[in-house]
């Protein structure tokens, strides 16, 4: 495969001909997250698929700005490769579902990776975004700058959006050094235990770039200086991590916990008590892998009751919002994909029907 | 009151609804006290509102927009009026709403690290109420003083410490928001990230176009234990300028770096005597932080780049005063300038990194052209200039002056590939230039997105983002075929 090749004006007129056809349009990148919105497409009316795979290559790079600006369809592979080069990194740390994917679906599938309540998700790092939206127009959000307060910030509302706002051609994304060591310990303790070792660490100034518990054992993930990191583990305890692939399999959701069906992506006040059993708790507490022994509607009522939501992590995961959205936010929400797609054009079957936007 | 009697009557229904709603001192209709409220930190652009509402209760927000809306009022959004490119200047015919009132910090959660407050809430009353639990909020504007919480959400505000720490957008975990219906929409909370689209960020920076902030959610960190400042002067500024992208490049990530030319520092020398270096033609303060021997490792290294390019004797402040002592020069920089001119306007462009010590140059050529000073004092680290123009208004023709080199400043950050606002908003004040960095389709996106939230657009009217026949007057858009995007949308 060729590692530059600008296929902005090809993937523009495909949009433009399926708006002058009244077509639908599914985007997809390399298509290792399918799974995540296959559910949808028994669901929708029939249409074209355009595929973002072959828009590839690094427009701009200087790595004493920062910034990195990829087409969508350059493979995550290939981005990471060039940054470590420089010794940088995308300090959210997508998944690579499958062992792949692309620039343009990391963004729209929002998913960060486990450092994410120390270095931000994928929205923190979005700067600059260029898009095609629902009438075919090449349009241009924010930059390629740290600070940029120019107009609504209309970059970051891509991230997690699944596509459904428009066609992403390129992504301008901030990026970090990469600290100077990493070290991983274990501590055996029981979850309400690891839970409260979390929230301790979380109030000191601690060099922590991960916190996960799973079956029994709370592994910490420490980043930064050498002197820091070693200090850092004395405080810690525990022992050495003995999975020296730990943080990448949770990383790309590849750990034998997060296999099989009927497992839940929820988001929690970090030190809310439940749900803790038969879950696997990342983020410190604020992002927990559930596989609940109950009907959906109780699921989310405890979740609701926890102060926070949750979604199957399964081929309904793209719809964005479909049920959990209080009513305003669900209109609102509505009126704002309409503001950029108001045929419904891109990946129709995702987020909030208006079935149901109108029941309330 | 107007000459149109239905209008006259459509007023005294509205302020007698409005007086119903409120407390009698949160409802202003006398001329002089309205004055007060006429003008933001952008003191050259001045309206006297109509009417100003002064809420003490979300309730109360909810009741006045329900009756602004349904009397198709424009309202516009006040926190401490500290905005510096005229975002909350009133509406002749509207009315402002004042959220100096409810400022009360009302949770300081430490188990999950967060703070809900109300939106009058001072920035740095924040860090200040949870100072004794070794925790802080990280952004903290110059302004940090005075300006509100839910200003620095309308405009996703930066400080110094933004390079390491994140602006506004990156530290704010929850907001509520009243809608232009009356409605609350509630934006995260507790938790990282929502259900739905990430309407917290699109919230963060929109200049109160979208809804009102009356609650805030913010994510605290622990204080660093360990802090260094340190001042190193350059005989030349682009040694200076080319010293910041080194410092990057060498993969360290400073808590701060600011740079000051020649002018910005004799000014606030003989404001502050923080013992500035006056020969110097520029100075680099950089401030590290985190625990102890990162600090000191972070330390050696910035002092083996700064002296790589050139820098004099390096002065490194240990103790806290010593360190407070550093930053007073910078953190009085503005006023310091306001004593060495009759006025001054201050830009805000920022730029890549790379291009920092030729825009520099650049820029001081242009002032010349234009027969004005400049000061430059800015976030080195992050590449947002704030070059000082200095003028006399008093003088004839001064004002148009420095208005004229300020429009050439930003036109060229965006040249340079950068952007016309780092962190001050467009408000107002740079609705033409925004038709320099945006094209016409861009921009009426933007305006389909503020019609999704308001369609009517009687939240902050005219700001944040031009017309679109403003910039086709302007010539600084290129519209095909007479044709604009949008044709069916209500240009505001
Ligand atoms: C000396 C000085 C130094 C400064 N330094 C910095 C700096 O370092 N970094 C920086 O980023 N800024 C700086 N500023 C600019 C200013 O302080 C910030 O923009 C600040 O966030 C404005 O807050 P405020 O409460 O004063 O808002 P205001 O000026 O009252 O309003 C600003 C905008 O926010 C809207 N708004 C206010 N409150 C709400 C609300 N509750 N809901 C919805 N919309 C609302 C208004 O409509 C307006 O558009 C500085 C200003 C001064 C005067």
């Amino acid at each position: 495969m060729r590692d530059d090749v600008d296929q902005a004006e090809v993937l523009c007129d495909a949009v433009r001909r399926a708006a002058a056809a009244g077509e639908a349009v599914r985007i997809v990148g390399s298509g290792s997250k399918s799974s995540l919105t296959a559910g949808a497409a028994e669901a929708s009316r029939p249409a074209r698929l355009l595929s973002v795979s072959e828009h590839v290559g690094i427009v701009d790079y200087r790595p004493e700005e920062l910034v990195v600006t990829a087409r969508a369809g350059t493979r995550l592979k290939t981005l990471e490769s060039v940054l470590a080069g420089a010794g940088q990194y995308l300090p959210f740390e997508p998944p690579r579902l499958h062992g792949g994917g692309t620039v343009g679906g990391a963004v729209a599938c929002g998913l960060s990776g486990p450092g994410r309540p120390w270095r931000g998700a994928v929205r923190d790092a979005v700067l600059g975004v260029e898009l095609v939206n629902g009438r075919g127009e090449r349009l241009r959000f924010g930059g390629q700058v740290m600070k940029n307060v120019a107009g609504y910030d209309l970059s970051r509302l891509q991230a997690g959006a699944f596509g459904t706002f428009g066609l992403m051609l390129a992504v301008s994304l901030k990026v970090l050094p990469v600290p100077e060591t990493e070290q991983g310990r274990v501590l055996a303790l029981p979850p309400a235990d690891a839970l409260a070792r979390c929230r301790a660490w979380s109030r000191r100034p601690l060099p922590i770039s991960g916190l996960c518990w799973a079956d029994g054992l709370l592994h910490v993930r420490l980043s930064g200086a050498a002197s820091a990191v070693a200090a850092a583990a004395g405080e810690i305890g525990g022992d050495d991590e003995p999975d020296p692939r730990f943080w990448t399999g949770l990383r790309d959701l590849r750990l034998p916990q997060l296999a099989g069906p009927g497992l839940w992506r929820c988001v929690l006040p970090p030190a809310a008590p439940e749900p803790l059993d038969e879950c696997l708790v990342n983020w410190g507490g604020a992002e927990r892998w559930w596989r609940p022994r109950a009907d959906d509607a109780r699921v989310r009522a405890a979740l609701a009751a926890a102060g926070g939501h949750g979604r199957p992590f399964d081929g309904s995961f793209g719809h964005r919002g479909a049920g959990t959205l209080a009513p305003l936010e669900r209109r609102v929400s509505e009126r704002l994909r309409a503001a950029f797609d108001p045929e419904r054009r891109f990946n129709p079957e995702l987020t909030a029907r208006p079935e149901e936007t109108h029941a309330h | 009151m107007t000459a149109d009697p239905a209008d006259n009557r459509r007023r005294r229904r509205v302020e007698s609804l409005l007086r119903r709603a409120l407390p009698p001192s949160s409802l202003i209709t006398d001329p002089r006290a309205r004055k007060t409220f006429e003008t933001d930190g952008l003191t050259a652009i001045r309206e006297l509102p109509w009417l100003v509402a002064l809420p003490e209760t979300e309730a109360q927000v909810l009741e006045v927009l329900r009756i602004c809306r349904a009397h198709d009022v424009p309202v516009v959004p006040r926190g401490a009026g500290t905005g510096l490119s005229g975002g909350a200047r009133p509406s002749a015919d509207g009315l402002v709403l004042g959220l100096s009132k409810m400022a009360e910090i009302v949770e300081v959660d430490l188990d999950n690290l967060v703070a809900r407050v109300q939106p009058g809430v001072r920035n740095l009353a924040i860090s200040e109420a949870v100072a004794e639990h070794g925790l802080y909020y990280a952004p903290d504007p110059s302004s940090q003083i005075a300006c509100s919480i839910g200003g620095n959400v309308a405009e996703n505000s930066g400080g110094v410490h933004c390079l390491k720490y994140g602006l506004t957008v990156h530290n704010v975990v929850g907001v509520r928001l009243a809608t232009v219906d009356g409605e609350v929409l509630e934006l995260g909370g507790k938790v990282p990230e929502g259900p739905g689209y990430d309407l917290l960020a699109l919230v963060m920076g929109s200049e109160g176009m979208l809804g009102v902030v009356t609650e805030v959610t913010v994510r605290l960190l622990p204080s660093p234990p360990e802090k260094r400042v340190l001042l190193a002067p350059f005989a030349d500024v682009g040694a200076a300028a080319d010293a910041v992208g080194a410092i990057i490049a060498e993969g360290i990530v400073p808590a701060g770096l600011e740079m000051m030319d020649a002018p910005a520092i004799r000014a606030a020398e003989a404001f502050v005597h923080a013992g500035y270096p006056s020969d110097a033609a520029a100075i680099l303060l950089c401030e590290l932080d985190g625990v102890a021997g990162e600090v000191a490792a972070d330390l050696a290294r910035v002092t083996r780049v700064l002296d790589a390019h050139g820098a004099g004797d390096i002065r490194v402040a240990e103790s806290p005063e010593d360190q407070a002592r550093l930053w007073l020069g910078r953190k009085a920089a503005f006023p310091a300038v306001g004593r060495i001119a009759p006025d001054y306007y201050c830009m805000d462009g920022t730029i890549p990194r790379a291009h920092l010590a030729d825009v520099l140059e650049r820029i001081g050529r242009l002032a010349e052209a234009h027969g004005l000073a400049v000061a430059n004092v800015f976030h080195a680290g992050d590449g947002n200039l704030h070059p000082l123009i200095l003028y006399d208004a008093n003088q004839p023709g001064q004002l148009e002056q420095a208005e004229a080199l300020g429009a050439r400043i930003l036109e060229l950050c965006v040249a340079v590939g950068g952007t016309v606002t780092g962190e001050h908003g467009v408000g107002v004040e740079k609705l033409d230039t925004m038709c320099h960095q945006f094209d016409a389709a861009t921009l009426a996106q933007m305006h389909a997105v503020k019609a999704a939230f308001d369609p009517d657009g009687l939240l902050n009217p005219g700001k944040a983002v031009p017309e679109l026949a403003r910039c086709a007057e302007l010539g600084g858009m290129h519209v095909h075929g007479g044709r604009l995007p949008f044709p069916h949308l209500p240009r505001f």
